[in-house]
Protein backbone atom coordinates (compact mmCIF):
# COMPACT_ATOMS: atom_id res chain seq x y z
CA UNK A 1 0.00 0.00 0.00
CA UNK A 2 1.43 3.49 -0.88
CA UNK A 3 1.30 5.70 2.15
CA UNK A 4 1.97 9.45 2.81
CA UNK A 5 2.51 10.55 5.93
CA UNK A 6 1.68 13.70 7.40
CA UNK A 7 4.76 15.19 8.85
CA UNK A 8 5.52 17.81 11.15
CA UNK A 9 9.46 17.15 11.38
CA UNK A 10 9.14 16.15 15.13
CA UNK A 11 9.50 12.88 17.50
CA UNK A 12 5.83 11.35 16.54
CA UNK A 13 5.36 12.14 12.89
CA UNK A 14 8.92 10.70 12.64
CA UNK A 15 8.73 7.63 14.21
CA UNK A 16 5.14 6.86 12.57
CA UNK A 17 6.98 7.41 9.45
CA UNK A 18 9.82 4.94 10.75
CA UNK A 19 6.78 2.44 12.05
CA UNK A 20 4.87 2.91 8.93
CA UNK A 21 8.04 2.18 6.61
CA UNK A 22 8.70 -1.26 8.22
CA UNK A 23 4.96 -2.72 6.95
CA UNK A 24 4.32 -0.27 3.80
CA UNK A 25 5.59 1.63 1.35
CA UNK A 26 5.82 5.29 2.11
CA UNK A 27 5.63 7.30 -0.94
CA UNK A 28 5.59 10.89 0.04
CA UNK A 29 5.05 13.58 2.96
CA UNK A 30 2.54 15.80 3.65
CA UNK A 31 2.76 18.91 5.89
CA UNK A 32 0.66 21.35 6.24
CA UNK A 33 2.60 25.10 7.78
CA UNK A 34 0.37 27.00 9.78
CA UNK A 35 0.22 30.60 10.36
CA UNK A 36 -1.83 30.11 13.54
CA UNK A 37 0.50 29.77 16.61
CA UNK A 38 -1.81 28.41 18.57
CA UNK A 39 -3.64 25.49 16.11
CA UNK A 40 -4.45 22.42 17.82
CA UNK A 41 -3.77 20.15 14.42
CA UNK A 42 -0.63 21.55 13.05
CA UNK A 43 1.66 24.10 14.74
CA UNK A 44 5.46 23.27 15.21
CA UNK A 45 8.13 25.97 15.61
CA UNK A 46 10.24 24.42 12.91
CA UNK A 47 8.11 23.43 9.96
CA UNK A 48 10.44 24.83 7.68
CA UNK A 49 12.77 22.36 8.28
CA UNK A 50 10.67 19.88 6.99
CA UNK A 51 12.10 20.29 3.67
CA UNK A 52 15.28 19.41 4.44
CA UNK A 53 14.01 16.65 6.75
CA UNK A 54 12.54 15.45 3.69
CA UNK A 55 15.51 15.70 1.46
CA UNK A 56 17.28 14.15 3.97
CA UNK A 57 14.48 10.55 3.60
CA UNK A 58 14.98 11.20 -0.28
CA UNK A 59 10.92 11.66 0.03
CA UNK A 60 8.54 13.99 -2.30
CA UNK A 61 6.86 16.56 0.13
CA UNK A 62 3.48 18.05 -0.16
CA UNK A 63 3.48 21.23 1.55
CA UNK A 64 0.41 23.49 2.15
CA UNK A 65 -0.07 26.78 3.63
CA UNK A 66 -2.97 26.96 6.29
CA UNK A 67 -4.02 30.62 8.13
CA UNK A 68 -4.77 27.95 10.84
CA UNK A 69 -8.49 28.62 11.80
CA UNK A 70 -10.18 25.77 13.62
CA UNK A 71 -11.79 23.37 11.15
CA UNK A 72 -10.53 25.58 7.99
CA UNK A 73 -7.52 24.03 9.00
CA UNK A 74 -9.16 20.38 8.38
CA UNK A 75 -10.07 21.82 4.64
CA UNK A 76 -6.76 22.44 3.90
CA UNK A 77 -5.52 19.25 5.45
CA UNK A 78 -7.85 17.57 3.15
CA UNK A 79 -6.98 19.34 -0.22
CA UNK A 80 -2.91 18.73 0.80
CA UNK A 81 -4.23 14.87 1.02
CA UNK A 82 -6.16 14.76 -2.01
CA UNK A 83 -3.03 16.58 -4.00
CA UNK A 84 -0.72 13.84 -2.56
CA UNK A 85 -3.21 11.21 -3.65
CA UNK A 86 -3.28 12.24 -7.19
CA UNK A 87 0.32 13.36 -7.27
CA UNK A 88 1.82 10.15 -5.56
CA UNK A 89 -1.01 7.67 -5.77
CA UNK A 90 -1.50 7.51 -2.41
CA UNK A 91 -3.82 4.86 -1.04
CA UNK A 92 -3.19 5.58 2.96
CA UNK A 93 -2.54 8.65 5.33
CA UNK A 94 -0.23 7.78 8.51
CA UNK A 95 -0.08 10.12 11.51
CA UNK A 96 1.67 10.78 14.38
CA UNK A 97 -1.42 11.02 16.43
CA UNK A 98 -0.57 9.45 20.34
CA UNK A 99 -3.76 10.85 22.18
CA UNK A 100 -5.35 13.49 20.69
CA UNK A 101 -8.73 12.40 19.86
CA UNK A 102 -9.21 15.93 18.39
CA UNK A 103 -6.69 15.03 15.77
CA UNK A 104 -7.37 11.76 15.10
CA UNK A 105 -11.30 11.92 14.46
CA UNK A 106 -10.49 14.98 12.16
CA UNK A 107 -7.86 13.30 10.30
CA UNK A 108 -10.31 10.21 10.06
CA UNK A 109 -13.13 12.52 8.79
CA UNK A 110 -10.63 13.66 6.05
CA UNK A 111 -9.45 10.14 5.13
CA UNK A 112 -13.17 8.64 4.85
CA UNK A 113 -14.18 11.72 2.51
CA UNK A 114 -11.27 10.95 0.47
CA UNK A 115 -11.57 7.46 0.23
CA UNK A 116 -7.95 6.33 2.10
CA UNK A 117 -7.27 4.64 4.60
CA UNK A 118 -5.88 6.30 7.78
CA UNK A 119 -3.47 4.76 10.27
CA UNK A 120 -2.15 5.90 13.64
CA UNK A 121 0.61 3.70 14.48
CA UNK A 122 1.49 5.43 17.87
CA UNK A 123 -2.25 5.56 19.23
CA UNK A 124 -2.36 5.18 22.80
CA UNK A 125 1.25 4.73 22.87
CA UNK A 126 2.85 4.62 26.54
CA UNK A 127 4.86 8.03 26.72
CA UNK A 128 7.89 6.48 28.61
CA UNK A 129 7.77 3.57 26.22
CA UNK A 130 7.72 5.99 23.02
CA UNK A 131 10.65 8.43 23.99
CA UNK A 132 12.77 5.24 25.19
CA UNK A 133 12.05 3.88 21.57
CA UNK A 134 12.76 6.99 19.84
CA UNK A 135 16.46 7.08 21.96
CA UNK A 136 16.85 3.12 21.33
CA UNK A 137 16.73 3.52 17.59
CA UNK A 138 19.04 6.12 17.31
CA UNK A 139 16.63 9.24 16.58
CA UNK A 140 18.43 12.68 17.05
CA UNK A 141 15.71 14.82 18.17
CA UNK A 142 16.09 18.14 20.11
CA UNK A 143 13.60 20.40 21.91
CA UNK A 144 12.64 22.99 20.14
CA UNK A 145 9.00 24.34 21.90
CA UNK A 146 8.85 24.72 25.78
CA UNK A 147 4.62 25.80 26.62
CA UNK A 148 4.20 24.43 30.09
CA UNK A 149 5.09 25.03 34.02
CA UNK A 150 8.24 24.65 35.07
CA UNK A 151 9.40 24.01 31.45
CA UNK A 152 11.81 27.48 30.43
CA UNK A 153 14.55 28.42 28.06
CA UNK A 154 16.95 25.88 29.70
CA UNK A 155 15.27 23.10 28.13
CA UNK A 156 15.40 24.13 24.47
CA UNK A 157 17.62 23.23 22.09
CA UNK A 158 19.00 19.85 24.61
CA UNK A 159 18.73 16.52 23.20
CA UNK A 160 15.69 13.95 24.26
CA UNK A 161 18.25 11.24 25.53
CA UNK A 162 17.91 9.15 28.56
CA UNK A 163 18.85 11.78 31.11
CA UNK A 164 15.95 13.90 29.67
CA UNK A 165 13.78 11.03 29.48
CA UNK A 166 14.59 10.66 33.31
CA UNK A 167 14.37 14.68 34.26
CA UNK A 168 10.58 14.44 31.99
CA UNK A 169 9.53 11.35 34.10
CA UNK A 170 10.40 13.53 37.22
CA UNK A 171 8.54 16.35 36.11
CA UNK A 172 5.37 14.26 35.22
CA UNK A 173 5.20 12.71 38.60
CA UNK A 174 5.93 16.49 40.18
CA UNK A 175 3.72 18.49 38.21
CA UNK A 176 1.41 15.81 35.74
CA UNK A 177 3.40 17.17 33.12
CA UNK A 178 3.15 14.99 29.49
CA UNK A 179 6.89 13.70 29.45
CA UNK A 180 6.18 13.23 25.32
CA UNK A 181 4.27 16.75 25.52
CA UNK A 182 0.97 15.34 24.56
CA UNK A 183 -0.55 18.19 25.95
CA UNK A 184 1.35 20.29 24.04
CA UNK A 185 3.73 21.22 26.19
CA UNK A 186 6.66 20.24 24.24
CA UNK A 187 7.36 20.52 20.38
CA UNK A 188 10.82 18.82 19.16
CA UNK A 189 12.85 18.48 16.14
CA UNK A 190 14.31 15.94 14.64
CA UNK A 191 17.93 16.22 13.31
CA UNK A 192 18.88 12.63 12.04
CA UNK A 193 17.18 9.63 12.32
CA UNK A 194 17.39 5.91 10.81
CA UNK A 195 15.55 6.62 7.55
CA UNK A 196 17.93 10.04 7.20
CA UNK A 197 20.21 9.31 4.11
CA UNK A 198 21.71 12.48 5.43
CA UNK A 199 21.92 14.45 8.81
CA UNK A 200 20.81 18.19 9.82
CA UNK A 201 23.50 20.46 10.80
CA UNK A 202 22.17 23.71 12.03
CA UNK A 203 24.20 26.80 11.00
CA UNK A 204 21.93 29.31 13.15
CA UNK A 205 19.12 29.36 15.07
CA UNK A 206 17.55 31.71 17.66
CA UNK A 207 15.61 31.08 21.32
CA UNK A 208 12.85 33.28 21.71
CA UNK A 209 11.63 32.61 25.30
CA UNK A 210 9.60 34.14 27.81
CA UNK A 211 8.92 32.67 31.15
CA UNK A 212 7.33 28.86 30.86
CA UNK A 213 7.19 29.49 26.95
CA UNK A 214 9.53 29.72 24.37
CA UNK A 215 10.68 28.21 21.01
CA UNK A 216 14.21 27.57 19.50
CA UNK A 217 14.27 28.53 16.58
CA UNK A 218 16.49 26.94 13.32
CA UNK A 219 17.27 29.96 11.54
CA UNK A 220 19.69 28.60 9.07
CA UNK A 221 20.91 24.55 8.52
CA UNK A 222 22.19 22.09 5.97
CA UNK A 223 22.18 18.69 4.96
CA UNK A 224 25.63 17.05 6.11
CA UNK A 225 26.72 13.54 5.55
CA UNK A 226 26.14 10.53 8.71
CA UNK B 1 -4.63 -16.02 29.80
CA UNK B 2 -6.77 -14.01 27.48
CA UNK B 3 -6.45 -14.45 23.74
CA UNK B 4 -6.58 -11.12 22.05
CA UNK B 5 -7.54 -11.94 17.93
CA UNK B 6 -6.12 -9.56 15.79
CA UNK B 7 -8.75 -9.02 13.01
CA UNK B 8 -7.00 -6.86 11.09
CA UNK B 9 -6.55 -7.49 7.00
CA UNK B 10 -3.44 -9.33 7.07
CA UNK B 11 -0.66 -10.65 9.95
CA UNK B 12 1.62 -8.27 11.54
CA UNK B 13 -0.18 -5.23 9.26
CA UNK B 14 0.10 -1.52 10.15
CA UNK B 15 -3.13 -1.50 11.67
CA UNK B 16 -2.10 -3.82 14.72
CA UNK B 17 -0.05 -0.97 16.70
CA UNK B 18 -3.39 1.02 16.50
CA UNK B 19 -6.41 -1.88 16.88
CA UNK B 20 -4.36 -4.72 19.33
CA UNK B 21 -1.89 -3.35 20.92
CA UNK B 22 -3.33 -0.60 22.85
CA UNK B 23 -5.92 -3.72 24.00
CA UNK B 24 -2.83 -5.89 24.55
CA UNK B 25 -1.71 -3.01 27.03
CA UNK B 26 -4.77 -3.00 29.08
CA UNK B 27 -4.91 -6.86 28.97
CA UNK B 28 -1.50 -7.00 30.37
CA UNK B 29 -2.28 -4.40 33.24
CA UNK B 30 -3.92 -7.42 34.75
CA UNK B 31 -2.99 -11.09 33.42
CA UNK B 32 -1.20 -12.63 30.60
CA UNK B 33 -2.53 -12.30 27.02
CA UNK B 34 -1.47 -14.51 23.57
CA UNK B 35 -2.54 -12.60 20.29
CA UNK B 36 -2.88 -14.21 17.30
CA UNK B 37 -4.29 -12.97 13.80
CA UNK B 38 -7.72 -14.61 13.50
CA UNK B 39 -6.34 -16.77 10.46
CA UNK B 40 -4.26 -18.36 12.74
CA UNK B 41 -6.64 -19.10 15.61
CA UNK B 42 -6.07 -22.34 16.58
CA UNK B 43 -8.09 -25.17 18.78
CA UNK B 44 -5.26 -25.22 21.24
CA UNK B 45 -5.38 -21.33 21.41
CA UNK B 46 -8.89 -21.24 22.03
CA UNK B 47 -8.56 -24.61 24.94
CA UNK B 48 -5.64 -22.94 26.36
CA UNK B 49 -7.39 -18.88 26.78
CA UNK B 50 -10.42 -17.84 29.76
CA UNK B 51 -11.54 -15.10 27.46
CA UNK B 52 -11.22 -13.85 24.12
CA UNK B 53 -11.12 -10.35 22.51
CA UNK B 54 -11.88 -9.36 19.13
CA UNK B 55 -10.18 -6.70 17.97
CA UNK B 56 -11.16 -3.83 15.75
CA UNK B 57 -9.72 -2.80 12.47
CA UNK B 58 -9.00 0.64 10.21
CA UNK B 59 -12.46 2.18 9.19
CA UNK B 60 -11.70 1.05 5.49
CA UNK B 61 -10.78 -2.28 6.52
CA UNK B 62 -14.21 -4.66 6.13
CA UNK B 63 -11.93 -7.58 5.42
CA UNK B 64 -13.55 -10.19 8.07
CA UNK B 65 -17.13 -9.50 7.31
CA UNK B 66 -16.53 -11.49 4.03
CA UNK B 67 -14.66 -14.06 5.72
CA UNK B 68 -17.14 -14.90 8.85
CA UNK B 69 -16.58 -18.75 7.62
CA UNK B 70 -13.26 -18.31 10.21
CA UNK B 71 -15.10 -17.64 12.75
CA UNK B 72 -17.66 -20.57 13.39
CA UNK B 73 -15.41 -21.33 16.24
CA UNK B 74 -17.05 -18.18 17.88
CA UNK B 75 -20.34 -20.39 18.16
CA UNK B 76 -19.11 -23.13 20.18
CA UNK B 77 -16.21 -22.72 22.15
CA UNK B 78 -17.60 -21.66 25.00
CA UNK B 79 -15.57 -19.08 26.31
CA UNK B 80 -16.46 -15.39 26.89
CA UNK B 81 -16.15 -13.17 24.17
CA UNK B 82 -15.85 -9.87 23.63
CA UNK B 83 -15.96 -8.11 20.40
CA UNK B 84 -14.83 -4.89 19.75
CA UNK B 85 -16.12 -2.99 16.44
CA UNK B 86 -15.21 -5.12 13.69
CA UNK B 87 -14.98 -7.63 15.85
CA UNK B 88 -18.85 -6.75 17.15
CA UNK B 89 -19.58 -6.62 13.76
CA UNK B 90 -17.73 -9.85 12.68
CA UNK B 91 -19.36 -12.06 15.99
CA UNK B 92 -22.95 -10.51 14.78
CA UNK B 93 -22.72 -11.86 11.61
CA UNK B 94 -21.67 -14.83 12.67
CA UNK B 95 -25.18 -15.62 14.56
CA UNK B 96 -27.14 -13.90 11.50
CA UNK B 97 -27.01 -10.14 12.15
CA UNK B 98 -27.52 -8.02 9.08
CA UNK B 99 -24.91 -5.28 8.27
CA UNK B 100 -26.40 -1.83 8.51
CA UNK B 101 -24.41 1.58 7.46
CA UNK B 102 -23.37 3.74 9.97
CA UNK B 103 -20.79 6.25 9.96
CA UNK B 104 -19.42 7.64 13.07
CA UNK B 105 -15.74 9.16 13.54
CA UNK B 106 -15.41 10.91 17.16
CA UNK B 107 -16.66 10.56 20.49
CA UNK B 108 -20.18 9.72 20.44
CA UNK B 109 -23.22 9.38 23.36
CA UNK B 110 -23.12 6.19 24.89
CA UNK B 111 -27.00 5.23 26.07
CA UNK B 112 -27.15 2.03 28.04
CA UNK B 113 -30.44 0.13 27.55
CA UNK B 114 -30.27 -3.23 29.58
CA UNK B 115 -28.14 -3.63 32.85
CA UNK B 116 -25.41 -5.59 32.42
CA UNK B 117 -21.63 -6.24 34.12
CA UNK B 118 -19.59 -4.19 31.49
CA UNK B 119 -21.11 -0.76 32.07
CA UNK B 120 -23.86 1.17 32.94
CA UNK B 121 -26.03 4.98 32.37
CA UNK B 122 -24.71 7.15 29.51
CA UNK B 123 -21.45 7.63 28.68
CA UNK B 124 -18.86 9.50 26.41
CA UNK B 125 -16.91 6.55 24.00
CA UNK B 126 -14.83 6.91 20.82
CA UNK B 127 -16.50 5.49 17.48
CA UNK B 128 -14.66 4.67 14.26
CA UNK B 129 -16.77 2.72 11.96
CA UNK B 130 -18.80 2.09 8.52
CA UNK B 131 -21.26 0.13 9.69
CA UNK B 132 -23.17 -1.14 12.69
CA UNK B 133 -25.81 -4.11 12.93
CA UNK B 134 -29.31 -5.00 13.68
CA UNK B 135 -28.30 -8.60 15.65
CA UNK B 136 -30.43 -11.63 14.85
CA UNK B 137 -32.63 -12.94 18.09
CA UNK B 138 -30.18 -14.36 19.62
CA UNK B 139 -28.68 -10.91 20.96
CA UNK B 140 -30.12 -8.64 23.35
CA UNK B 141 -29.43 -4.81 22.32
CA UNK B 142 -27.36 -3.17 25.82
CA UNK B 143 -26.90 0.06 24.77
CA UNK B 144 -26.86 2.59 21.51
CA UNK B 145 -26.19 5.74 20.37
CA UNK B 146 -28.31 8.75 18.57
CA UNK B 147 -27.40 6.79 15.12
CA UNK B 148 -26.91 3.02 15.49
CA UNK B 149 -26.97 -0.20 18.05
CA UNK B 150 -23.79 0.48 20.46
CA UNK B 151 -23.58 -3.06 22.20
CA UNK B 152 -25.03 -6.63 22.03
CA UNK B 153 -25.00 -9.61 24.23
CA UNK B 154 -25.74 -13.17 23.31
CA UNK B 155 -28.58 -14.15 25.55
CA UNK B 156 -27.54 -17.36 26.58
CA UNK B 157 -23.86 -16.84 26.42
CA UNK B 158 -21.20 -14.62 27.45
CA UNK B 159 -20.43 -13.38 24.36
CA UNK B 160 -20.49 -9.19 23.90
CA UNK B 161 -20.08 -6.74 21.61
CA UNK B 162 -19.21 -3.10 21.98
CA UNK B 163 -19.21 -1.61 18.55
CA UNK B 164 -17.27 1.86 20.00
CA UNK B 165 -13.45 1.14 21.02
CA UNK B 166 -13.11 0.84 24.88
CA UNK B 167 -9.32 1.14 24.91
CA UNK B 168 -9.35 4.46 24.05
CA UNK B 169 -11.38 6.83 26.62
CA UNK B 170 -13.31 3.54 28.43
CA UNK B 171 -10.73 0.82 29.26
CA UNK B 172 -12.99 -0.16 32.70
CA UNK B 173 -15.25 -1.61 30.08
CA UNK B 174 -11.88 -4.16 28.76
CA UNK B 175 -11.06 -4.57 32.71
CA UNK B 176 -14.40 -5.52 33.80
CA UNK B 177 -15.10 -8.13 31.36
CA UNK B 178 -11.64 -9.42 32.35
CA UNK B 179 -12.64 -9.20 36.23
CA UNK B 180 -16.18 -9.49 35.97
CA UNK B 181 -17.06 -12.62 34.02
Amino acid sequence: MRIGVLFSGGKDSTLALHKAAEKEEVACLITLVSKNKESFMFHTPNIDVTTLQAEALGLPLVQKVTEGKPEEEVKDLEEAIAQAVKAYKIEGVVSGAVESVYQSERIQRVCSRLGVWCFNPLWKRNQKALLEEIVAKGFKVIISGVFAYPLDSIWLGKEVNTELIGKLLRLEKEFGLSPSGEGGEIETTVLDAPLFKKKIEILDYEVDAKGNSGVFRIKQARLTAK
Amino acid sequence: MILVADLNFKKDSLGFYEFVSPIVAIVEELGECVVRHYLEVKQEDLSNCSKIILSGTALKDNVTLNQTDKFEWIKDCGKPILGICAGMQTLGVVFGARLEKCLEIGMVQVTTLMANPLFSSSFKAYALHNYSIQPSLEFDVLADSAKCVQAIKHKHKDIYGVLFHPEVRNKEIIQRFIRAL
